[in-house]
């Protein structure tokens, strides 16, 4: 790690102001960027850690119903406070472990993006708004490919708002050696159709499968999904599975989500 | 023989492990935990090019940079001796393998990713890692060689240009029985072949490796303080064939180790060049490994790849055996790198089975990797692996039962000559096979397949025998094999004027226990509180010159060693006792720390023995001399074989191809047990080592020798809820024959007994789900699963 200097603000404006410096950049929980700096490969001349905002932490239920959980806001908190959208607060349960769970932020992760994460497929699949320091981006528009969103330069996540579904799950098929998401579905069923976002599959990051939230917005069961599927093109090749093995778990994992979401 | 926890202290007794106070509420003293005055950090700048030449390196800008103490590159290390290998292995033409040397710093060329190229020696870690990224490099990228196959094709690309060939040797064991072997499977009634691979590992013990060395100019002596499984192995290579230091100059400190698993065997050059640049730099210097350093740096183990056939008669017996393997040296060789697949894999070949024929080719062969060495087993779960994967396979291409035609074959009669150059002593397969049956509740596994399927699963169930060569070894017989030591072991028995003992011993524990379990046996011996009695171990200076702890070697050589220590004690000390009583040493007799005189009421107790031993004013002393020490060493005659039969139930999901243990049960005959908790622990960590392989851990490069599994990111370890409850037995008990305690090894049995039965189940339960698949090879991650049940 090279040295830094760290800056911690009380309020959003301090830290707008803060990353406004030469080489400041935003710190959640760290859980990604504190490992890329010891591995030398990030050199922020400045961190503004985010975790000090009280006006960023925090989970509640907006006038229109839906939950509203703040930027700065930990893994582990959204799990024991986001009851009300139980398929969340599940997923939130089983990002990383009780130490990542314990320092990683929601707004840390959806700036972030990364391709296997589990927020973006929840964030996506419920068509969450985006609400930052400057404007609010509707999550169909945020997303835009691996690592990388609709940010702008210093621009902060400082509250997520999640519509609550009347169903949803999330199902992970976990990749054995990091347990991020070989790939994970989420399912939401709302009044007005079914939205299924898929992470840890696509080249293209978080995507939302389309085909089958016509099929299920028009019959929410598992055979809705028969013959359904995706082509394994685009689909991420490494190490841990082909292209083809993950577009074949997206759509098992999506019959397995519907279940589950009854 | 008792049950566990019938017995409640002394051999037998699940004795506490009294290490653990230690380590668990933070009082261990590890080696990163050590910190001298003036001590400096060094950094190693490493290769991120698998292959080229060095044109070129610049160090003027980094020395400038602040806190820079020294930097030193392969020119400061040109005199100094190749880091050795510690095995010569002879090829099947009577030739000595081809040797390398192994610069302690890159000399020239670069051959792995992750050599150390320059050395930045700085006030902090920080200062030095700074200096390092100032240092110029300038290296032609050369073609890596990677895959063994290509390796070994005429005019490839040669890992070291002053060998002939990548091939370090071409091996065939039993040369004398090849053309009788290949003769067998002429005329053989089936034949089965079974092409497969031994996954490469990487040990990732929770300690990284540490080295920390000091000099003191006052007194020329050099000290090493190192996370090693065998300090006197350390001083006599880096000292006798590395630094030229006279070993009374030199001592090697291994404190608290966090887990070796063999990498922690071998001498590194980070070793070398923290001793080195302790005088050179007349300060002490030290080096923590980070994670990321010690994918790229430990000694990676297994890496075979192996086509395995198996003869049949008409009536299912095994007629013959025949195997081909490719063994990965990596770029240079480690210190027991030749050992393994040769010594350690090849005169196991015949398991647990009376196969009369048998031949074994190994070439090793040089690439562009991570030098590969011993990994718990070593050798042995290669072998175990092959062969019973391919009996596995011939009962199923037989239509007959996996355990009865296992059992038609076994050997029964002991001792046994096998046609690969070893002699069980003693055993009994049978005896563990039924154990396992009934700990493995074989009988109820068909309702558990019915409930597994209504689940949508399929479930399978794979045995499989082991047997290993354990208590390693008789110095003579290894010395004619190739070894470059003894491997004896040694103990001194110092006991206290008050009676208390400090016994010195040459094995090192890393987490085997020795400080609980080796008391156990001393204070059965003299009938004294097991908390009389601490183990003092890892200290060059305070110890006698052990070998250290591999092999599952530490109670079946350097306990034998501690019994006859302790013997001579006794024997010693029943003298001073009849002295005191007036009596023959003849008659006296040593029973629950009092000595006595057989037929009358005199007796005297153990403390007023030693204390006459240190106080001697009445005392024999024209017979004996005062004090009670003794030392022995012990060579074992043979090997010891421990044995035993696994199983493993698997559920797999058909629709993802992900494999879940359900249950494992291990039924080992390790011969004696001193304490059955601390064997229940070997073997549990060794099937979580075991299942890793067979399920998770694979270490991959790419085709330039790039490291794809460089982090926990990639390389999958075994978790604890990869893991079922294991049923652990080991009450059959067949003991050694040849030692004093009748024990045979435990450490390594776990992580060679249960990659085959894993599996093994694996392939049962895709073939009960209708699919013929026959192999798939390690690890048996999700998505080769599904491959596998896709394309059958």
């Amino acid at each position: 790690m090279y040295n830094f200097e760290f800056e911690k603000p009380d309020t959003i404006a301090d830290a707008v102001a803060a990353l406004g410096g030469e080489e400041a950049q935003a710190l959640g929980g760290g859980q990604t960027l504190i490992p890329t700096m010891k591995q030398r490969l990030a050199s922020p001349a400045t961190l503004v850690s985010l975790t000090g905002i009280s006006e960023m932490q925090g989970i509640c239920t907006g006038d229109d119903g839906s939950l509203c959980i703040g930027g700065a806001t930990t893994h582990g908190a959204v799990a024991a406070g986001a009851g009300v959208y139980p398929a969340l607060a599940d997923l939130a349960s089983h990002i990383g472990d009780p130490a990542v769970r314990n320092r990683g932020t929601i707004g840390g992760s959806l700036a972030n993006n990364d391709p296997s994460a589990c927020y973006p497929a929840a964030a996506l699949a419920s068509g969450a708004v985006i609400k930052t320091n400057t404007r609010e981006i509707a999550a169909d528009d945020y997303f835009q490919g691996m690592f990388d969103t609709a940010l702008n330069e210093g621009e902060i996540i400082t509250e997520v708002r999640f519509p609550v579904p009347e169903a949803a799950n999330y199902q992970k098929f976990v990749q054995p050696a990091s347990r991020f998401a070989l790939v994970g579905v989420f399912v939401a069923k709302y009044a007005d159709g079914v939205r299924v976002a898929i992470t840890g599959a696509s080249e293209g990051g978080v995507f939302r499968w389309t085909e089958a939230e016509a099929a299920l917005s028009a019959n929410f069961a598992v055979s809705a999904l028969d013959g359904l599927s995706l082509p394994g093109d685009g689909m991420i090749g490494d190490l841990h599975g082909s292209g083809d093995y993950r577009a074949h778990l997206c759509a098992v994992m999506t019959k397995r989500a519907v279940n589950a979401a009854g | 023989m008792p049950k566990d926890g019938d017995i409640k202290s002394g051999i037998g007794a699940s004795s506490k492990r009294r290490e653990d106070i230690r380590f668990l509420t933070g009082a261990g003293n590890y080696t990163d935990d050590m910190n001298m005055r003036g001590q400096a950090h060094v950094f190693f700048l490493r290769s991120d090019i698998a292959h080229g030449t060095i044109n070129s390196l610049d160090t003027s800008a980094a020395a400038a940079m602040p806190g820079v103490v020294q930097i030193f590159t392969g020119a400061e290390f040109e005199a100094v001796g190749s880091i050795p290998c510690g095995w010569e292995v002879t090829d099947k033409h009577g030739a000595p393998m081809q040797e390398p040397r192994h610069p302690v710093l890159a000399e020239g060329k670069v051959r792995h990713v992750g050599e150390p190229i320059a050395a930045v020696v700085a006030e902090s870690l920080a200062e030095a890692r700074d200096a390092a990224e100032a240092i110029v490099v300038d290296i032609s990228e050369l073609p890596a060689v990677v895959n063994m196959k290509d390796a070994l094709k005429d005019g490839a690309t040669k890992v070291h240009d002053d060998l002939t060939s990548n091939l370090c040797y071409d091996w065939g064991f039993v040369e004398e029985n090849k053309a009788a072997t290949d003769a067998a499977f002429e005329t053989a009634h089936h034949v089965t072949t079974l092409d497969l691979v031994n996954n490469r590992l990487v040990a990732n013990p929770m300690e990284p490796r540490v080295a920390l060395g000091d000099y003191s100019r006052a007194d020329d002596q050099h000290t090493l303080y190192t996370t090693s499984q065998n300090p006197h192995v350390i001083r006599l290579l880096m000292g006798a064939f590395v630094l030229g230091i006279p070993e009374h100059k030199l001592r090697v400190v291994a404190p608290d180790v966090g887990g070796g698993f063999g990498t922690k065997i071998f001498h590194y050059q980070e070793e070398a060049f923290c001793t080195f640049a302790a005088k050179a730099c007349n300060r002490p210097v030290k080096w923590t490994s980070s994670r990321s350093e010690a994918f790229m740096s430990d000694a990676h183990g297994r890496d075979h790849v192996t086509t395995i056939q198996l003869a049949l008669d008409k009536d299912n017996n095994f007629v013959a055996l025949r195997t081909d393997t490719q063994a990965n040296m990596g770029a240079y060789l480690s210190t027991f790198a030749s050992s393994v697949p040769t010594w350690l894999h090849g005169t196991l070949m015949a398991g647990n089975y009376k196969t009369p024929l048998i031949y074994v080719n190994v070439k090793a062969v040089f690439t562009n990797t991570v030098p590969v060495d011993a990994y718990r087993g070593a050798g042995r779960p290669e072998a175990t692996y092959q062969i019973e994967r391919v009996i596995d396979m011939a009962a199923r291409e037989l239509g007959v039962d996996p355990i009865d035609l296992r059992r038609q074959n076994y050997v029964t009669e002991f001792p046994y000559a096998t046609p690969v150059a070893v002699e069980y002593d003693t055993g009994d397969y049978h005896a563990t096979m039924d154990k396992l049956i009934e700990i493995g509740d074989f009988a109820g596994f068909d309702a558990r397949r019915k409930a597994s399927e209504a689940k949508g699963k399929w479930r399978g169930l794979g045995i499989n025998n082991y047997i290993e060569a354990c208590g390693i070894a008789p110095s003579n017989l290894v010395g004619q094999l190739g070894a470059r030591a003894g491997l004896y072991d040694a103990a001194t028995v110092r006991v206290n004027a008050t009676g208390s003992i400090s016994v010195m011993v040459g094995a090192h524990s890393h987490g085997q226990g020795h400080e609980t379990s080796f008391p156990q046996v001393v204070a059965e011996m003299i009938g004294i509180p097991e908390d009389q009695i601490d183990i003092v171990h890892g200290d060059t200076s305070k110890i006698p010159f052990g070998m250290g702890t591999y092999g599952s070697r530490s109670l079946a050589v350097c306990g034998s060693a501690m019994v006859r220590a302790t013997e001579k004690i006794i024997a010693k000390s029943k003298k001073i006792a009849a002295h005191l009583m007036e009596a023959s040493d003849m008659d006296v007799e040593l029973k629950d720390g009092v000595f006595s005189v057989a037929g009358t009421d005199k007796s005297v107790a153990w403390g007023d023995v030693t204390l006459a031993a240190y106080v001697p004013h009445n005392y024999p002393l024209e017979e004996i001399e005062p004090g009670l020490e003794e030392t022995a060493f012990y060579d074992p005659s043979n090997f010891t074989y421990p044995a035993g039969a696994y199983a493993c139930e698997v559920e797999v999901d058909p629709d993802t191809g992900k494999v879940t243990i359900e249950r494992f049960s291990a039924a080992d005959d390790f011969g004696n047990v001193i304490n059955p908790m601390i064997v229940s622990g070997q073997v549990h960590g060794g099937i979580a080592q075991g299942v890793g392989q067979a399920l998770l851990e694979g270490c991959s490069y790419d085709d330039n020798g790039q490291l794809l599994t460089g982090s926990y990111m990639d390389y999958a370890m075994p978790r604890a809820d990869d893991l079922p409850f294991y049923a652990v037995d080991h009450s059959c008990q067949t003991p050694c024959t040849h030692n004093p305690l009748g024990v045979k090894g435990c450490g390594e049995a776990g992580a060679i007994g249960s990659p085959p039965s894993v599996v093994n189940a694996v392939i049962d339960a895709l073939n009960s789900g209708g699919k013929k698949v026959a192999h798939i090879d390690m690890p048996l991650s999700p998505d080769r699963v599904w491959n596998a049940i896709n394309n059958a």
